[in-house]
């Protein structure tokens, strides 16, 4: 094995043993892997509580729980945490590092030191975004889409903090995709094919492309925003002849691949869990693969949706119309295969499957609301309100949040040794979906009826519902309590798990729970077939007969 | 004997299809349309929302049914049916929704057509009528650097145009700025907080903004365009019901970006020539096209 492993660079003793070696400069992946996701986590709860403040400031039509800058500054922290420091960390550098290299088959990521950066970059990004909040003017308040020439007119240093941050961000994000590109393609155990890995190597690799063709434009741009924030320049400012639409192109041209680098990964997860709780294989791996490659191809050509009602003439109207709903095409055929997939399954019905369920439908909604979006008649009336708001709720949290619970469900067994309470499990599911629709339905109607998205204050007519709406926050906030009792518990108490609980095939379940350094005693295990499940079709059984039938057209 | 499960599927097909028409015409959930354009949209949310009351019921009922049909009964160790795939049926799912989202492109292409939105919107003839009044304006107007345009006519750089021809449309400047909205009416010299238009007659507002980006909205005219400092745009429309209607900012441009509101009044055409005739400056009215039929005949 010529893989770079932890102990060839650091000799035995120089790194903290024992949980200690969790605030390290530690160079295991699967060290770096939990370090995200708690990390993620942290910054998913600060966010969470700025979502508070929004929701408890729209309980009434008038500005009156906080100033309107803060009111801002709140909303574009909220954004920016949300996204730069929990859904893509955790999707991508948490379940990344984890699972990557045992899917590949190797003893850890391609480049670890790297990795270790890429990690560390984020704690003193996260912390300097938030103490922007108390410095001199405030945190940025121009949301996090940071628009010229609103950008350039609020409190400079908080917005220049902004810039820093997500600059430094972004960097930790493609540090994180060339490793896993580096380690999908070239760490692979010999003997295995490309298309024998797990489906979330796939989801990387095709994240990975889009953060490395996609964030170093955002990189520029942002550099050059804040050249006209501190030297003056004039790139957006219209008053020195800058053009402010040019930056709404190159931010979406990496914001709307973002949506994909949040919610690819997620694809990739449910990929991994379903097969196994529902015991059959994943249904069409290989259209699954070839979906993911349309889906990388399509989203980058698709920016300018987020731009009907600007500066776009009437062609680009057009072909982002097009180009858009045909997004639909690759992402309905993973639906639809993960329907076949459920389909005469043996299904368990514990907080995985549940959560992953629950992605299903509240994705689908949001995909509908989507293609709506995407044409451009329908999209000029209810641009900027707040349906948009709903529109990508259903998709991040509805969609990316729930994939992330589902799969701490499923990977807490491999992390800790322990499972966790199933009972607590199913009730965070119940508060969790009931508080999401209730908090998110809600907006739809209000964005179609007059309410425009980041208001302090709103149409009187609108109270109840936007009450309505606080209600479902406050349960979602309710509903992480079973949940932080549960990890907690659970990691001293709960029951012992054994090395492979679910009875699953794909190799990070071939070694034991918590896994040893270098992931397995011994040669790594080759799995040409990690979705081997299911009883060959001869001996079906007849009640799982009638519900295959349906797909075989009574052939079989 | 038991029913084939293929008709049950059909059937149950059918049903679905009947209930996502049957929500589609009958679920109300927009405001009071307003304007020429607002019907249309109305008519392209209904589409949008028949499909997606049919995909959606059937993805939740299919994953429901699943849970309940297939789940694991206590003490079954077993597994499912290996079945890994099935090409025929992944070409139907692949071709089905290719279709659907084939057809819902052409068809709001269609009503984006309807509205002005495929109008050139530097096509001189169409803006011909209000060379005089625009050079007025252009003066407080940013110039684009380097833009190689004619005469004083700034470039339009987005919007909705009309469609119909420029005779009889009423011209409004609108200025965006932090937090309100300006109306000046050239052929007048009316200078406005609020929006006075006549119901059915063609308006068209030139829009640009002072300092931060805007955006025009009027829920009720299912219209919005943004308002770009530095790079004018326009958005046209007719009125179709007198009343008032809320404008709304609807792009953030600072802290007081939520009350950033005003109203337009649509009158009936009576009501309007008064309105105008009193907030017009006592001054002779320029002999422009637009100005000729508001001026009542005596
Ligand atoms: C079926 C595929 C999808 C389609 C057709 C679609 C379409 C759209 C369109 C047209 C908009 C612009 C709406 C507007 O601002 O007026 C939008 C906004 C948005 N979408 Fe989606 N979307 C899809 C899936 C996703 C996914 C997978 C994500 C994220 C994981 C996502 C996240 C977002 C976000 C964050 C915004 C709003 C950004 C902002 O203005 O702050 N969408 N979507
Ligand atoms: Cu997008
Ligand atoms: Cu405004």
């Amino acid at each position: 094995m010529t893989v770079a492993s932890p102990t060839d660079f650091e000799p035995q003793g120089l790194q903290p043993q024992g949980w200690l070696k969790y605030f390290s400069f530690s160079l295991d992946h699967k060290v770096i892997g939990l370090q995200y996701l708690v990390t993620g986590f942290i910054f998913y709860f600060i966010g969470g509580a700025l979502a508070g403040v929004i929701r408890t400031e729209l309980t009434s039509p008038i500005s009156d729980f906080v100033s309107r800058e803060t009111y801002n500054e709140v909303l574009t922290l909220h954004g920016t945490v949300m996204i730069f420091l929990w859904i893509v960390p955790v999707v991508n550098g948490a379940f990344g590092n984890y699972l990557i290299p045992f899917y590949v088959g190797a003893r850890d990521m391609a480049f670890p030191r790297l990795n270790a950066v890429a990690f560390w970059l984020i704690p003193p990004a996260g912390i300097l975004l938030i103490a922007s909040y108390f410095v001199a003017g405030g945190a940025a308040q121009s949301g996090w889409t940071a628009y010229p020439p609103l950008s350039l007119s609020t409190p400079a240093i908080g917005q220049v903090i902004w810039i820093l941050s997500v600059l430094l961000l972004g960097g930790s994000s493609i540090f994180g995709g060339i490793n896993f590109i580096a380690t999908i393609l070239k760490l692979r155990r010999p003997g295995l094919k490309l298309m024998q890995l797990p489906m979330y190597c796939w989801a990387m690799l095709g994240t990975s492309i889009l953060v490395v063709l996609s964030t170093p434009v955002l990189a520029g741009t942002l550099i050059l925003l804040s050249f006209d924030i501190i030297a003056h320049t004039g790139f957006f400012n219209p008053a020195l002849g800058g053009n402010v639409v040019v930056y709404q192109h190159l931010f979406w041209f990496y914001s709307h691949p973002a949506v994909y680098i949040m919610v690819l990964p997620a694809f990739g997860l449910v990929s991994e869990i379903l097969p196994i709780h529902a015991r059959k294989p994943l249904f069409g791996y290989t259209t699954m693969v070839y979906s993911i490659l349309a889906i990388v191809v399509l989203g980058l050509v698709v920016w300018a949706h987020h731009m009907f009602t600007s500066g776009t003439p009437p062609w680009m109207r057009l072909f982002f119309t097009i180009a858009t709903s045909f997004i639909a095409v690759p992402t309905g055929i993973k639906f639809f295969n993960w329907l076949a997939t459920l389909w005469g399954g043996k299904l368990a019905l514990n907080s995985a499957m549940l959560f992953s369920c629950g992605f299903i439908i509240n994705f689908v909604f949001g995909g509908i609301t989507g293609v709506a979006l995407a044409q451009v008649p329908f999209d000029i009336h209810v641009h900027d309100t707040y349906f948009v708001v709903a529109h990508f709720h259903y998709i991040v949290y509805g969609g990316t949040v729930f994939v992330i619970f589902a799969s701490v469900y499923h990977w807490y067994p491999k992390f800790t040794g322990r499972m966790l309470n199933e009972d607590l499990g199913r009730l965070h599911f119940l508060l969790t979906f009931i508080g999401f629709n209730l908090c998110f339905t809600p907006q739809h109607w209000l964005g179609l009826n007059g309410m425009p998205r980041r208001v302090a204050e709103y149409d009187p007519s609108f109270t109840t519902l936007n009450q309505v709406s606080s209600v479902g926050a406050l349960l979602m906030a309710i509903s992480t309590l079973p949940f932080l009792i549960n990890v907690i518990w659970s990691a001293f108490a709960g029951e012992l798990a054994g090395d492979n609980p679910w009875k699953a095939l794909t190799p990070e379940w071939l070694t034991t729970s918590p896994p040893p350094v270098e992931n397995w005693v011994g040669e790594a295990p080759l799995v040409t077939h990690p979705y081997d499940y299911g009883i060959p079709e001869g001996k079906i059984d007849l009640r799982v007969a009638s519900g295959a039938d349906l797909w075989f057209g009574g052939k079989r | 004997m038991a029913i084939p499960s293929t008709l049950i599927t059909l059937l149950l097909g059918m049903v679905l299809v009947l209930v996502g028409l049957w929500v589609g015409q009958n679920v109300q959930l927009l405001p009071l349309d307003a304007s020429t354009n607002a019907p249309v949209y109305d008519s392209l949310f209904q589409v949008l929302f028949s499909i997606g009351t049919i995909l959606f019921i059937g993805i939740v009922g299919l994953v429901v049914f699943s849970l309940i049909r297939f789940r694991r009964r206590p003490g079954d160790l077993s597994d499912g049916v290996a079945i890994e795939g099935n090409l025929p049926l992944e070409i139907v799912w692949t071709a089905i929704p290719a279709i659907v989202v084939l057809f819902v492109g052409i068809y709001s292409y269609d009503i984006y057509e309807r509205m002005g939105g495929m109008v050139s919107l530097n096509d001189h003839s169409a803006m011909h009528h209000s060379a005089a009044v625009m050079q007025a304006s252009t003066s407080s107007a940013p110039t684009s650097s380097g833009s190689g345009n004619v005469a004083n006519e700034p470039r339009v750089w987005a919007g909705i145009g009309s469609s119909d021809s420029a005779e009889g449309t009423l011209p409004v400047e609108v200025t965006a700025m932090q937090f309100a909205f300006i109306f000046h009416y050239p052929d007048g010299d009316i200078t406005s907080g609020e929006l006075h238009v006549p119901v059915n007659q063609p308006v068209e507002l030139r829009m640009k903004a002072n300092d931060v980006i805007h955006a025009f909205w009027v829920p009720q005219f299912r219209l919005k365009q943004d308002v770009i400092p530095g790079q004018p745009t326009v958005l046209s429309f007719t009125a179709t019901r007198a009343g008032s209607y809320p404008i709304i900012c609807a792009e953030l441009c600072g802290p007081y970006h939520g009350g950033m509101r005003s109203t337009v009044v649509v009158h009936e055409e009576e009501a309007f020539h008064q309105w105008f005739e009193k907030n017009a400056p006592p001054k002779p009215v320029p002999a422009t096209v637009a100005s000729v039929d508001l001026n009542p005949t005596a």
